[in-house]
C-alpha cells in the first residue's frame, strides 16, 4: 500500500502499479496508447505524461510518463498540470499528423481508443499541412482487415501478437517516421488468437472483417451479456446485434476467465446464427415431407407422437446435447422423466466426461481457472491438444512460461509492468511447460520438453511422473529408459515449482490419460504443492451435461433399435456426429423422431417434428464450464421483432409446453427463472446456477439494464420496410435485461452484476478499453466480482489419496489394424462455429494423418488418396504424413463436417490404396 | 530530398517486380552459409548475427532478395518477420536491387556546409538519376548517407566500400571511371 | 596531424599515430609500450584497482554525456555472486554528424583500443567484449581485425590473458548503418540482433544490458585512455589538462566546416574554442566569417563567435547553455543561411529516429517540414511558435532517449540566435506559400 498526491488530493493505491494503473485503477483519466493492462508498459507512445513534483514543496515540477513511473508511496503528480495537457494534446496532434482522418468510413468509429484520446486530451484542430505517408495494406486473411494509414505506431500489436500470442508472423518494419506492421508478405494470420488485435489496435488497423463485411457502429447494436458456445473453455462474450443478426463478437472482460482475449474461434464463429439455411420455423412430416406449420400445430403433433407411445406402452427417450443450455436439457428431462433422459455425447465421451468430473469433483485437487493458470510457475499437458480442443488455454500457457521472465526481472528489483525490461532480462527463459501429444501442437515452441506418442503410452507416462513425485502412486512396469527418464524430469522440474499446473482433458479419447493426470495432480498436492488441474472436455456444456446424470447413449439407441422405445426426443443434437451411421439409422428407422435444434443436419432431417430452437444469441442459458463455473449467457435480441411469425423459440420453452400438450397439464414453469430453480431443486451438485446471474426480477433504482448503447439510432425506421408503424420494443420477461435503450446503463462502482454487463461503455471512453470502468482495479477483478458461479470445489476431506489405476498396458501396433487417434481442429472440429463461412475458409480438407513409414509400408505418399474403412463405410481421403504420429496410430480429424462418426481409440483398415 | 528509407509501402511491388526480372531464383550459397553460422559463434544467441547474415547475403546478390529473409530466418532459428523487420530498419541493407556500385553521397552537416549540394546536383546530372534511383544501366545507385565520419575532407562520399574526401563535382567523372 | 613530434606524456592517445596514418603492428605498438599496461595489470592490479584508478583519475565519457568512466564501472555486479557473463562493449558507432575522432584512433592505433578494452574487461571482470563498429568504417574494420587476431596469437586474448587464469575474447561487430545505433541501449538491441530501439533505463546497462547480463558500454576514445592510466597513473592523467579545466585528460578536438585546415588533434582537456578553431584549425577561409559553431556534433546547440573564448570541457560549455558533445566543432560561416542549416539538422534526425515514440518519430518530420517550408520562403505565420513547441515537447525527458532532444539543440539556439532570418522564411503572400 502506498499513498499518492494527485493535484493535492490523497489516494492510497497499491504500490506495485506504474502510475497509469494506479490513477486508472482510482477512476482518474490519463490518456494512454501503449499501455495495456496485459501488455504493461513500454514508453512508446508518450501520451501517458503527467507532471511529477519531488515533494510537496516542489512547484516546478517535471513530466514524466505515468506508465513508466512507480505508484511509490509519497509520489506527487499532476494530471491537470498545463504544461502536462499541453504535451498530450501535442501527442495526439502527433499521432494525427498522419492519420487519415476517415472516421467516417473507418470500422473502428464510435468505439475507437484513438477517438477517445483525441476528444480526452482535447486536441481539436489541425496545424499539419503537408503530404501524408502512405501505406498498402495487406490481405491478412478471412478474420482481419488491414488498413495501415490508420496506424499510430503505438506497437501494442507486435506486442500482443508476438510477445504475449507468440504468433511469429507479425511485425514491424522500416523506421523512423515510415513504420509499417504487418507480415512479411501477404497471407493469413497464424495465430489462433489474431482476433484480439482488432481490440488491442487502439485505431482502425486492424478490424473484424467478418462485421466489416455487414457494418455497423457500436452504438447501433443491441448487446447481451453471453458465454462462448465454442469449446468448454466458456469465455464471456459481447455479441452484437442489428437487424436480426450477429455482427460481431466481442470479448466481455471476465477477471477469472477470459479476461481481455478470445480465440479466434470464439470470436469469428457466429455465423451459424445468421444462416440462411437454419430453421426458423417448426416443420412436421405430411406425406413423407417436412412442411412449415404453426406453433401450435407442431407441439401437437408432437404432443400426439409421445402419447401415442405412450399409450402403447412404448417408452419416449430424451437425448440431450452438450452444447444445450442446462435448462433445455434439464426440460427435456422433464419431459421424458429422469430414466428416460440420455447425455447427449457419444457412449465414449459420456464415460471420459464423467470421469473428468469425477475428478475435478471428488479429488482433493482444485480445477484452475483460466486466469488462475497463467499464475502457474510450470506445466504439464498430458494428451491434450489444448490449442484445438479448448483453445484458450493455449493463450493462458503461454503465460505460465513467459512467467520466469517476470520472476528473473523481479530478482533484479524491476516491476512485472516493466515490460521490455523483462523480455531483456527474461530472453529465452521460461518456467518449464511439459508437452505430451500425439502430434505436434502449436505451443511445442514454448515446450521444455515435447513428447510424442499413442494414448497409451502417454498415460503411462503420466502415470510415471506421478509415481516419480510419490512413489505410493501407481507404478509404470517396462518403460523405457529414455520415458523414465523423462518422466522423472518432468516429476522435478513440477515438484521444483510453486504452483504448477496439470492440463489434460478428453481429446485423446483415452480415460487412463485423465486418471494419469490425476494422478500428478494428486502426488503434487500429497506433495503440498498448490497444484490446479485442467481437464478439457469436449463441448460448451460437457460439464453440465454430465452433471444433470443422463443414461448412455448406445443405451437409447438400442432402445430405439429394438422398439422398446419407439419416440426419440432430440435436443440440439447431431446424432451422426456421436454415433455410428449404422447405430444411429438403426435406432431412427423404427422410431419417431422429434427433433429440437436451430442448425439443419442428418438427424433433424429425418425427423416427423422438428422444434425450431433459438440459438445462444435467441435465447437464455446457463453452462457449466470446464472449470466447473455456471455461466448465463443472455438472449441478445429477439426474432420476433423483424419476423412477426418466426418460429425460433427457446428449446426450454418448446420443451415446457410439450410437457404440457403431452401431460395435458397446466403449464409450470412461466418464465426461464423457474427453470434455472427447479435444476437446483432437483440437483444439490447445481446449487449455484441461479446464483450465476440476477434473475429476471432483478433491477437497479428500479429500472432493468440496457442491451442497447444509449445513443442507439434507427429504431423508429428499422421496421419501416414491414410497417411504418414503430411497435413497443420487445420485452423480456425472462431475465433482467430491456430491448432497448431505455433502462439502466450505469458505470458506478458496484452497480451492475458483471453477469448483467452486456457491453463496456463510460462517459468518454466507447472502445473495449472502458471495461476498465468495471473493474474493482484495472486489469484485476470485474467490480462486485467476477460473473459465474464455481460449482465444483475439491473435496473437504480428501486427504487420503486413492492414486487411480489400473496403468494400461505399452500400445503395440498391430498389422493390419490401425489405431485411431483425433485430431481437433480450432477451425473445422467444432460441429456451430464450422457453420460459419470464415471458419469454414480456414477448416482443413479432411485427410488421413500416417506416420511416413506406415505409409511407406501401405505404398502411399503424401497426397495419395487412401480408401479408409469406418464403421462399415469408405471414406476416400488424402494422406498427410506426420514424423511425430506413432506407427500403428492414424490421425483423423474427427469433427470435420465431411468426417463420418468415429469412436477414438478403435481400430479401422484401409481397404484400397489409390495414388494421386 | 528523397527518403533513403525505402517505403515499405512500396516494398512489396517493387520487390515483386524486381523478382519477375531477376531471371536466378534466390539460393543461400554453401559458403555464405557457413559464413553466417560461424557469426552465430560470437554471441550467446544466434538472432545477433541476423544483421551480418543480411550482409553476407547482400554481398553476394547486392540486395537481400526477399526468399532470402525466410532462409535467414531459418538458419538463426527466429521468425521471418523479425528478420525483416531488422532487414528493413537498417540502412545499409537492400530490400530491392541496386546496381552494380553503389554511391553514398553524405549529407550531413560538415558536407553540406563545404558542398555537398554541388556534389549531389553534379552526379545527379551526370548520371540521370536522383537519390534513391539506379542508373538505367544498372551500374549506379545513387544514395544520401549520414555523416561518414571523415568531416575534415568533406565534402565526403563513399563508392562501395570506398570513401573519397574533397570531391570536386568537376572531378567527379574521372572518380567515375574507377567503377565500371 | 602537427608535425611536432608527440609524446606519451602528453598526448597518450596520439603519439603513436605515424605521419602516414597506417596503422601501428603489434610489433612496432609494442615498441612503444604496447601491452605494458595490460602485463601489469594481470601481472599486479585486482580488478577493482582498475576501476579505482579509472575512477580517481576522473576519466568522463567521451562519447557525449561525459559521464565517469569508473562510476560506470563500479556499479557492475562484482565477486562470485555476480552472472558469470558480463560485457563489455565499446561504442565504435561514431555517426554524430561533425564527428571524426574515433575513426582516427581506430584506423591508426588498433592495439591502444583492443589492449584498453581488456584491461577494461578485467576491471569489471567481463568474459566476452564486443567493438560495435559502424558499417562504414572499413579500413578500421580490417584493422581492428588484423589486431585482435595479432593480440591473440600473442596471447593478450583468449582463455588465459597473459598466462593468468581470466579469458577474454574479442569481436568486432560491423552495423548496418543507423545513427541511433549510437545510443547505448539501442547499441544493445542491435548487437542482439534486434531493431535499435532504445531501452528504458533503469534497468541500466549494467545491471541488465547485452542479453540481460551485466554489460558497460563506452565510446572509442574515452577506452582508449585506460591503458594509459593504468601505465602512468592517475594523477599523471589529471595532470594533463595543464589546469584548463576541472576536467581531466587529453581530449581529441577537431573542426569542420569551410576553414582552412580542419582536422582532429589531442590536446589538453579545456582548450578554448579559439585555439581549436584559430591555432589548429588554422582560421576560417578566406573571405568568411564565423557565423556559429556547434561545440561537439550536431546534437548540440549552437554557440557564437563571443563564445570562443570558453574552455572546452563538460561544465564550461554546458554554462554557456550548449554541451560539449564530441568536442569536435562545426563551423558556419557567415554566407550561410541559418533557416538551410538547421533544416539540414533536422533533416538528419528526422531520418535516424527509430520511430519509437511519438515526438520524435513524428513531431521531427514536421519539423522538418515546417523549416523547409520556411527555407523556401513558404512558412506561414504560426510556424515559428509551432517550432518552438516542438523544442520545448521534443526536450529531456519527454521522448524515450536523448535522440530527440539532441535534435532540439541546434534549432532552438538557432532560434534564440538568428530569429529574424526563421521569421523571413514566412511567406508575404498566398501565392508564396503555394509555392
Ligand atoms: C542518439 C544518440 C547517438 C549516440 N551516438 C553515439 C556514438 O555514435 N558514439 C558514442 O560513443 N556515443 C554515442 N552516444 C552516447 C551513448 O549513448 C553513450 O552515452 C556512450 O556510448 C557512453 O560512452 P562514454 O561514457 O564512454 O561516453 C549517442 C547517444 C545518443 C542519444
Ligand atoms: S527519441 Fe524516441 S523515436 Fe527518437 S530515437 Fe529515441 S526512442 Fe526512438
Ligand atoms: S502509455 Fe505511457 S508512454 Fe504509452
Amino acid at each position: 500500500m502506498a499513498i499518492i498526491h494527485v493535484d493535492g488530493k490523497q489516494f492510497e493505491v497499491d504500490g506495485g502499479d506504474n502510475l497509469l494503473h494506479a490513477c486508472l485503477s482510482l477512476g482518474l483519466d490519463v490518456p494512454y496508447f501503449c499501455w495495456h493492462p496485459e501488455l504493461g508498459s513500454v514508453g512508446a507512445c508518450r501520451q501517458c505524461a503527467v507532471k511529477q513534483y519531488k515533494d510537496a514543496n516542489d512547484t516546478q515540477g517535471r513530466l514524466v510518463m505515468s506508465c513508466m513511473t512507480p505508484s511509490s508511496d509519497g509520489t506527487y503528480i499532476s494530471i491537470d498540470d498545463k504544461e502536462a495537457k499541453e504535451f498530450r494534446a501535442s501527442v495526439v496532434e502527433w499521432l494525427m499528423v498522419n492519420h487519415p482522418h476517415d472516421c467516417p468510413v473507418c470500422e473502428e468509429g464510435g468505439h475507437c481508443h484513438l477517438q477517445d484520446m483525441t476528444v480526452m486530451t482535447g486536441h481539436a484542430s489541425r496545424r499539419y499541412r503537408f503530404t501524408k505517408r502512405t501505406h498498402q495494406n495487406q490481405n491478412l486473411g478471412p478474420f482481419i482487415s488491414h488498413e495501415m494509414n490508420r496506424c499510430i505506431s503505438c506497437y501494442r500489436c507486435v506486442r500482443y501478437y508476438k510477445d504475449y500470442a507468440g504468433g511469429p508472423d507479425l511485425g514491424v518494419f522500416g523506421a523512423a517516421g515510415n513504420v509499417y506492421f504487418g507480415r512479411a508478405e501477404d497471407g493469413v494470420l497464424e495465430s489462433e488468437f489474431s482476433g484480439n488485435l482488432v481490440e488491442v489496435c487502439p485505431t482502425g488497423v486492424f478490424t473484424d472483417k467478418t462485421h466489416g463485411d455487414r457494418y455497423n457502429r457500436k452504438w447501433d447494436m443491441q448487446f447481451a451479456p453471453s458465454i462462448c458456445q465454442g469449446c468448454a473453455v466458456g469465455c464471456n462474450t459481447s455479441p452484437g446485434e442489428r437487424y436480426g443478426e450477429l455482427r460481431r463478437i466481442e470479448n466481455r472482460y471476465n477477471g477469472s476467465v477470459n479476461h481481455y482475449f478470445l480465440c479466434d474461434r470464439g470470436r469469428f464463429g457466429y455465423g451459424f446464427v445468421n444462416r440462411k439455411d437454419r430453421p426458423r420455423r417448426p416443420l412436421a412430416r405430411r406425406n413423407g415431407e417436412l412442411v412449415a406449420v404453426e406453433i401450435g400445430e407442431a407441439l401437437a403433433q408432437a404432443a400426439n407422437l409421445i402419447k401415442a407411445a405412450e399409450r402403447a406402452g412404448k417408452k419416449v427417450v430424451g437425448i440431450g446435447s452438450p452444447r444445450a443450455s442446462l435448462e433445455a436439457n434439464f426440460a427435456l428431462r422433464a419431459l421424458v422423466g429422469a430414466e428416460h433422459f440420455y447425455d447427449g455425447h457419444s457412449s465414449a465421451e459420456r464415460a471420459l466426461v464423467a470421469r473428468s468430473l469425477q475428478i475435478l469433483r471428488d479429488g482433493p485437487v482444485p480445477s484452475a481457472s483460466l486466469r488462475g493458470m497463467e499464475s502457474a510457475d510450470s506445466a504439464f499437458v498430458l494428451g491434450e491438444d489444448v490449442t484445438n480442443t479448448a483453445p484458450r488455454v493455449a493463450l493462458a500457457l503461454r503465460q505460465v512460461a513467459r512467467g520466469k521472465a517476470v520472476q528473473l526481472a523481479a530478482q533484479k528489483h524491476i516491476a512485472d509492468w516493466q515490460a521490455a525490461a523483462i523480455s531483456d532480462i527474461g530472453q529465452h527463459d521460461k518456467h518449464p511447460v511439459f508437452v505430451a501429444s500425439v502430434a505436434a501442437t502449436r505451443i511445442d515452441d514454448i515446450a521444455a520438453a515435447t513428447h510424442r506418442d499413442a494414448p497409451e503410452n502417454l498415460a503411462r507416462l503420466g502415470f510415471a511422473v506421478a509415481q516419480a513425485i510419490d512413489a505410493t502412486a501407481p507404478a509404470v512396469d517396462g518403460l523405457d529408459d529414455a520415458t523414465a527418464q523423462l518422466a522423472k524430469n518432468i516429476a522435478a522440474a513440477l515438484l521444483a515449482a510453486d504452483k504448477p499446473l496439470i492440463v489434460s482433458g478428453t481429446g485423446s479419447g483415452l480415460e487412463a490419460v485423465l486418471t494419469a493426470a490425476a494422478n500428478i495432480a494428486w502426488a503434487l498436492h500429497a506433495k503440498g504443492k498448490k497444484v490446479e488441474l485442467v481437464l478439457a472436455v469436449p463441448e460448451a456444456n460437457s460439464l453440465g451435461m454430465a452433471l444433470l446424470q443422463g443414461g448412455d447413449l448406445d443405451v437409447a439407441l438400442a432402445q430405439l433399435a429394438k422398439g422398446d422405445a419407439t419416440v426419440a426426443i432430440v435436443l440440439e443434437n447431431d446424432l451422426y456426429r456421436r454415433a455410428d451411421r449404422a447405430q444411429v439409422d438403426a435406432a431412427l428407422a423404427s422410431a419417431q423422431l422429434i427433433a429440437i435444434d436451430h442448425q439443419d443436419h442428418a438427424t433433424v432431417l429425418k425427423a416427423e417434428v422438428e422444434l425450431s430452437a433459438a440459438t445462444f444469441a435467441e435465447g437464455d442459458g446457463t453452462m457449466v464450464n470446464f472449470e466447473g463455473r455456471a455461466q448465463r449467457y443472455f438472449q441478445v435480441y429477439d426474432p420476433a421483432y423483424y419476423d412477426a411469425a418466426t418460429g425460433v423459440r427457446e428449446a426450454w420453452l418448446w420443451l415446457s409446453d410439450l410437457r404440457a400438450q403431452a401431460r395435458d397439464a397446466a403449464i409450470d414453469w412461466a418464465h426461464f427463472d423457474d427453470v434455472t430453480a427447479a435444476v437446483e431443486q432437483a440437483f444439490p451438485a447445481l446449487v449455484g446456477v441461479v446464483a450465476a446471474a440476477p434473475g429476471a426480477k432483478f433491477r437497479l433504482k428500479g429500472l432493468k439494464v440496457a442491451r442497447e448503447p444509449h445513443r442507439y439510432s434507427g429504431r423508429t425506421a428499422m421496421r419501416a420496410n414491414i410497417s411504418v408503424h414503430e411497435p413497443r420494443a420487445s420485452q423480456d420477461a425472462d431475465t433482467a435485461l430491456s430491448f432497448s435503450m431505455e433502462g439502466h446503463n450505469g458505470i458506478q462502482k458496484g452497480d451492475r452484476p458483471a453477469s448483467l454487463v452486456p457491453f463496456a461503455w463510460a462517459p468518454g471512453w466507447n472502445s473495449p478499453q472502458s471495461w476498465n470502468k468495471f473493474q474493482d482495479e484495472v486489469g484485476g477483478h470485474n467490480t462486485g466480482g467476477d460473473a459465474g458461479v464455481r460449482l465444483l470445489d475439491p473435496a473437504a476431506n480428501a486427504s487420503a489419496i486413492a492414486y487411480f489405476g489400473p496403468v494400461p498396458a505399452a500400445f503395440a501396433a498391430t498389422a493390419g489394424s490401425w489405431r485411431v487417434v483425433a485430431m481437433a481442429h480450432i477451425f473445422g472440429s467444432d460441429e456451430l462455429s464450422a457453420r460459419a463461412a470464415p471458419v469454414a475458409e480456414r477448416a482443413p480438407k479432411a485427410y488421413v494423418a500416417l506416420n511416413p513409414t506406415d505409409a511407406a509400408s501401405l505404398g502411399v505418399g503424401e497426397g495419395s488418396l487412401l480408401d479408409v474403412i469406418v464403421s462399415g463405410a469408405t471414406v476416400r481421403l488424402p494422406v498427410a504424413q506426420k514424423t511425430e504420429l506413432a506407427r500403428g496410430t492414424v490421425g483423423l480429424p474427427l469433427g470435420l463436417i465431411e468426417m463420418p462418426f468415429v469412436k477414438t481409440g478403435s481400430a479401422i483398415k484401409f481397404a484400397q490404396v489409390k495414388t494421386a | 530530398m528523397s527518403e533513403p528509407v525505402i517505403k515499405l509501402a512500396d516494398l512489396h511491388k517493387q520487390s515483386a517486380a524486381a523478382a519477375a526480372s531477376t531471371p536466378a531464383p534466390f539460393v543461400m550459397y554453401a559458403d555464405d552459409r557457413a559464413a553466417i553460422e560461424h557469426e552465430m559463434h560470437h554471441y550467446e544467441d544466434p538472432r545477433a548475427a541476423s544483421i551480418e547474415a543480411l550482409k553476407i547475403v547482400q554481398k553476394r546478390y547486392g540486395w537481400v532478395p526477399d526468399a532470402a529473409i525466410a532462409e535467414i530466418g531459418g538458419l538463426l532459428g527466429i521468425p521471418a518477420s523479425d528478420v525483416e523487420g531488422v532487414a528493413t530498419f537498417y540502412n545499409l541493407i537492400f530490400r530491392r536491387p541496386v546496381g552494380r556500385h553503389v554511391i553514398k553521397v553524405c549529407d550531413s552537416i560538415s558536407c553540406f556546409l563545404t558542398g555537398y549540394d554541388d556534389v549531389r546536383s553534379a552526379f545527379s546530372a551526370k548520371l540521370g538519376i536522383q537519390l534513391g534511383q539506379t542508373t538505367a544501366d544498372g551500374r549506379f545507385t545513387l544514395l544520401p548517407i549520414c555523416c561518414l565520419g571523415a568531416c575534415d575532407k568533406g565534402p565526403v562520399l563513399m563508392i562501395d566500400d570506398d570513401t573519397h574526401g574533397n570531391i570536386a563535382p568537376d572531378k567527379i567523372d574521372q572518380l567515375l571511371e574507377r567503377y565500371k | 596531424m602537427s608535425a611536432v613530434r608527440l609524446s606519451g606524456d602528453t598526448h597518450p592517445l596520439t603519439y603513436r599515430i605515424q605521419p602516414d596514418l597506417k596503422p601501428l603492428d603489434l610489433k612496432a605498438y609494442e615498441a612503444l609500450d604496447g601491452y605494458a599496461a595490460l602485463r601489469k595489470t594481470i601481472k599486479e592490479l585486482q580488478p577493482g584497482d582498475v576501476t579505482k584508478l579509472v575512477k580517481d583519475a576522473n576519466l568522463r565519457g567521451r562519447g557525449g554525456a561525459g559521464f565517469p568512466a569508473g562510476v560506470k564501472w563500479s556499479l557492475v555486479p562484482m565477486g562470485a555472486d555476480a552472472p558469470k557473463n558480463k560485457y563489455l562493449v565499446c561504442n565504435a558507432d561514431e555517426m554524430e554528424p561533425g564527428t571524426f575522432k574515433d575513426r582516427l584512433l581506430m584506423e591508426s592505433v588498433p592495439h591502444q583500443l583492443v589492449e584498453s578494452m581488456i584491461i577494461a574487461a578485467y576491471a569489471i571482470q567481463a568474459r566476452r567484449g564486443y567493438i560495435f563498429l559502424r558499417g562504414e568504417y572499413i579500413v578500421a574494420a580490417q584493422n581492428l581485425n588484423r589486431a585482435i587476431d595479432e593480440a591473440k596469437a600473442a596471447g593478450y586474448l583468449g582463455n588465459k590473458v597473459c598466462g593468468g587464469d581470466w579469458g577474454f575474447e574479442l569481436f568486432v561487430h560491423t552495423g548496418a548503418g543507423r545513427y541511433i545505433c549510437g545510443e547505448e541501449t539501442a547499441l544493445i538491441n542491435s548487437l542482439e540482433g534486434r531493431r535499435a530501439n532504445p531501452r528504458a533505463k533503469p534497468p541500466f546497462p549494467q545491471i541488465a544490458g547485452l542479453w540481460g547480463k551485466p554489460t558497460v558500454v563506452n565510446n572509442v576514445e574515452t577506452l582508449s585512455n585506460v591503458a594509459h592510466i593504468v601505465l602512468r597513473g592517475a594523477s599523471w592523467f589529471q595532470g594533463l589538462n595543464q589546469g584548463k579545466s576541472k576536467d581531466a585528460g587529453t581530449k581529441l578536438y577537431g573542426v569542420s566546416g569551410r576553414v582552412k585546415n580542419p582536422g582532429c588533434w589531442e590536446l589538453p582537456m579545456g582548450t578554448t574554442a579559439r585555439e581549436i578553431l584559430e591555432v589548429h584549425g588554422g582560421g576560417m577561409k578566406d573571405g568568411l566569417k564565423l557565423k556559429c559553431w556547434l561545440p561537439g556534433g550536431a546534437s548540440t546547440d549552437f554557440l557564437l563567435p563571443e563564445h570562443l573564448d570558453l574552455a572546452m570541457d563538460f561544465d564550461t560549455i554546458a554554462r554557456a547553455q550548449s554541451r560539449m558533445g564530441t568536442g569536435l566543432l562545426t563551423v558556419v560561416d557567415d554566407k550561410q543561411n541559418i533557416v538551410s542549416v538547421v533544416r539540414n539538422l533536422e533533416d538528419f534526425f528526422a531520418r535516424e529516429s527509430c520511430g519509437w515514440c511519438t515526438p520524435c518519430r513524428d513531431g521531427l518530420p514536421w519539423t522538418h517540414k515546417l523549416l523547409q517550408a520556411l527555407e523556401r520562403g513558404a512558412g506561414q505565420t504560426g510556424d515559428l511558435e509551432a517550432l518552438e513547441q516542438m523544442t520545448r515537447f521534443l526536450g529531456p525527458g519527454k521522448t524515450f532517449c536523448a535522440h530527440a532532444p539532441g535534435a532540439m539543440e541546434p534549432l532552438q539556439s538557432a532560434l534564440r540566435f538568428f530569429r529574424g532570418e526563421f521569421e523571413a522564411g514566412i511567406a508575404k503572400s498566398p501565392s508564396q506559400v503555394a509555392a
